[in-house]
């Protein structure tokens, strides 16, 4: 096959598959038909390509083949007065702005596809999957090895949640003003679960999973356009690019952690960290502050730190203050207290960590041992820092991380 | 548009021992309910407490055996239920969250349409 064509079309499936889809799920009324219809397209693609040459605009090739894939079987379907299940047309539902564009043979669905996919009504694990299936094309295996279940489970998962979407009719649709922000965020925390699995994964040799985190930057860029207007939007792609802007520099050559203050800043990208800072800002014009606007102006402080590891922790720790506010969650709670070490010195940062030792959430939850450890080294109660270091090391799942705890520890020094 | 079913489950025990003015106002939350969402009604009932109720499940050997009492033993039952009709889940769940539950909760299932 010829190599260039098959790189053409490996290309279309990353940046395309997901509006190839969504254009096609809009004519079929069911996801099952639409995603055939889009494998179709993009296997006429391998062929059409290597005789024709790769088109102009290969998205727009694949969503016309898709689209008359669509209507051929609609076309057999009524012949066939097939009862297949439907979901909800946006043409028999009231409201909703239309986000197709004026090239008809060429829509843009990809947001009702998403607000779908992260319909509040499916389990939080089944919002995640569909949204890597659907909108990024992964394969039922990939999205399976994501999230360290088995292929015939997440096959499974993912039936489940399709029939859900087909019987209770989940519209398909973008929410009205009234009910935007709060779906919004549900897909907003989708994508930032992809990001978070992608730059630290939770199990495994790899400290990053780069496929996770490039398809949720991917995500998080197509909610910016098609939502510019969305402040929670813009912190979350802000978030992303300062977060994502370190990717080269979290471990040393020999794929040792590095803390921010041992990394080399000239080589972040400071393209994703100038364009993140931009957002950021934007992303403050609107108040009320929402989480991912908050958490993307804490990730600026520490991009902007006047010297390594020495970011303004008195303004982190009023940026937690006012995020706890809103969303008081566990892991919050146990950056909050971590910042109030780093502001306010290690017997502050001691007490609020202890405080959380009762949290359900964070049972199990290797940071917080971590960062007991790490005030109690400052502290000089090494015997104590190397119990708390023993905790961390059995919870922790991560290789890389595993071997940073364990050096940090055989560091302390042993009394005399 | 589709129908679904509202179903109401609540803890009978603290039905029982609710204060009568609670009562009172939750059969008036009914009421205000059925008027508000009366184009989307298409039924629905108040059953009687789950003590009267009986199960009957069908046997391997093509036999049935009849219990006294609630299908599953859980805190919450049955306690009534509304069929409504919506364009979509949306809109079904603006309706379901309406309705008044105050000791318990609504579970929201599409009707499966008869062909």
């Amino acid at each position: 096959m010829d190599p260039v064509v098959a790189a053409a079309v490996a290309d279309a499936h990353r940046t395309e598959w997901g509006r190839v889809l969504a254009a096609a799920a809009r004519l079929t009324g069911d996801l099952d038909t639409a995603e055939e219809c889009a494998q179709d397209a993009y296997a006429d693609a391998l062929a059409s390509w290597s005789m024709y040459g790769v088109p102009d605009r290969p998205g727009a090739w694949l969503t016309t083949v898709a689209r008359r894939r669509a209507m051929d079987i609609i076309r057999r379907r009524d012949t066939l007065r097939d009862k297949l299940p439907l979901i909800a047309g946006p043409d028999d539902v009231a409201g909703g702005p239309d986000t197709a564009s004026e090239d008809e043979a060429f829509p843009d669905d990809r947001l009702r596809l998403i607000f779908i996919c992260c319909h509040p009504t499916l389990a939080p694990d089944a919002r995640v999957a569909l949204t890597l299936r659907l909108l990024c094309g992964l394969t039922t295996g990939e999205v399976a090895s994501a999230f360290l279940t088995s292929e015939p489970t997440m096959a499974a998962r993912l039936t489940r949640a399709k029939k859900k979407i087909a019987a209770t009719r989940i519209p398909y649709r973008v929410p009205g003003p009234g009910e935007l922000g709060e779906r919004l965020a549900t897909v907003l925390d989708v994508v930032h679960l992809v990001f978070t699995t992608g730059h630290t994964a939770p199990d495994g040799q790899a400290l990053q999973r780069r496929d996770l985190a490039e398809r949720a930057l991917d995500l998080a860029r197509m909610l910016r356009l098609l939502l510019p207007d969305e402040p929670a939007v813009a912190g979350l792609l802000a978030l992303i690019l300062l977060t994502d802007a370190r990717r080269h520099t979290r471990t040393d050559q020999a794929g040792r952690l590095l803390r921010l203050a041992e990394q080399d800043r000239a080589r972040w990208d400071h393209g994703e960290i100038s364009e993140g800072l931009a957002l950021a800002r934007e992303a403050l014009r609107r108040r009320p502050y929402s989480r991912y606007p908050l958490m993307a102006t804490i990730a600026a402080t520490h991009a902007t730190a006047p010297a390594p590891g020495a970011p303004d922790w008195a303004q982190i720790l009023a940026l937690y203050d006012e995020l706890i506010a809103i969303w008081p969650s566990p892991i919050v709670a146990l950056n909050r207290a971590i910042a109030i070490g780093e502001a306010n010195g290690p017997t502050a940062g001691l007490a609020a960590l202890d405080a959380l030792a009762t949290e359900p959430q964070l049972a199990g939850y290797h940071y917080l041992p971590a960062a007991r450890a790490e005030y109690l080294r400052r502290l000089d109660r090494h015997d104590e820092a190397r119990l708390a270091y023993d905790e961390a090391l059995l919870l922790a799942g991560n290789n890389t991380e595993h071997r940073f705890l364990a050096t940090r520890r055989a560091q302390l020094p042993y009394a005399t | 548009m589709a129908d679904y079913v509202v179903f109401i489950w609540d803890d009978e025990q603290a039905w029982e021992r609710a204060d009568p003015g609670i009562v009172e106002q939750t059969m008036a939350a009914h009421k205000e309910f059925i008027t508000r969402h009366a184009a989307a009604l298409r039924g629905g009932h108040r059953l009687h407490t789950s003590d009267v109720s009986t199960s009957i499940r069908h046997t391997v050997d093509g036999g049935v055996t009849v219990s006294d009492g609630a299908f599953s033993e859980t805190k919450e039952v049955i306690g009534g239920y509304y069929l409504i009709e919506a364009a979509d889940l949306d809109e079904a769940l603006r309706i379901a969250a309406d309705v008044p539950a105050p000791f318990g909760g609504v579970e929201l299932r599409p009707v499966m349409p008869t062909s």
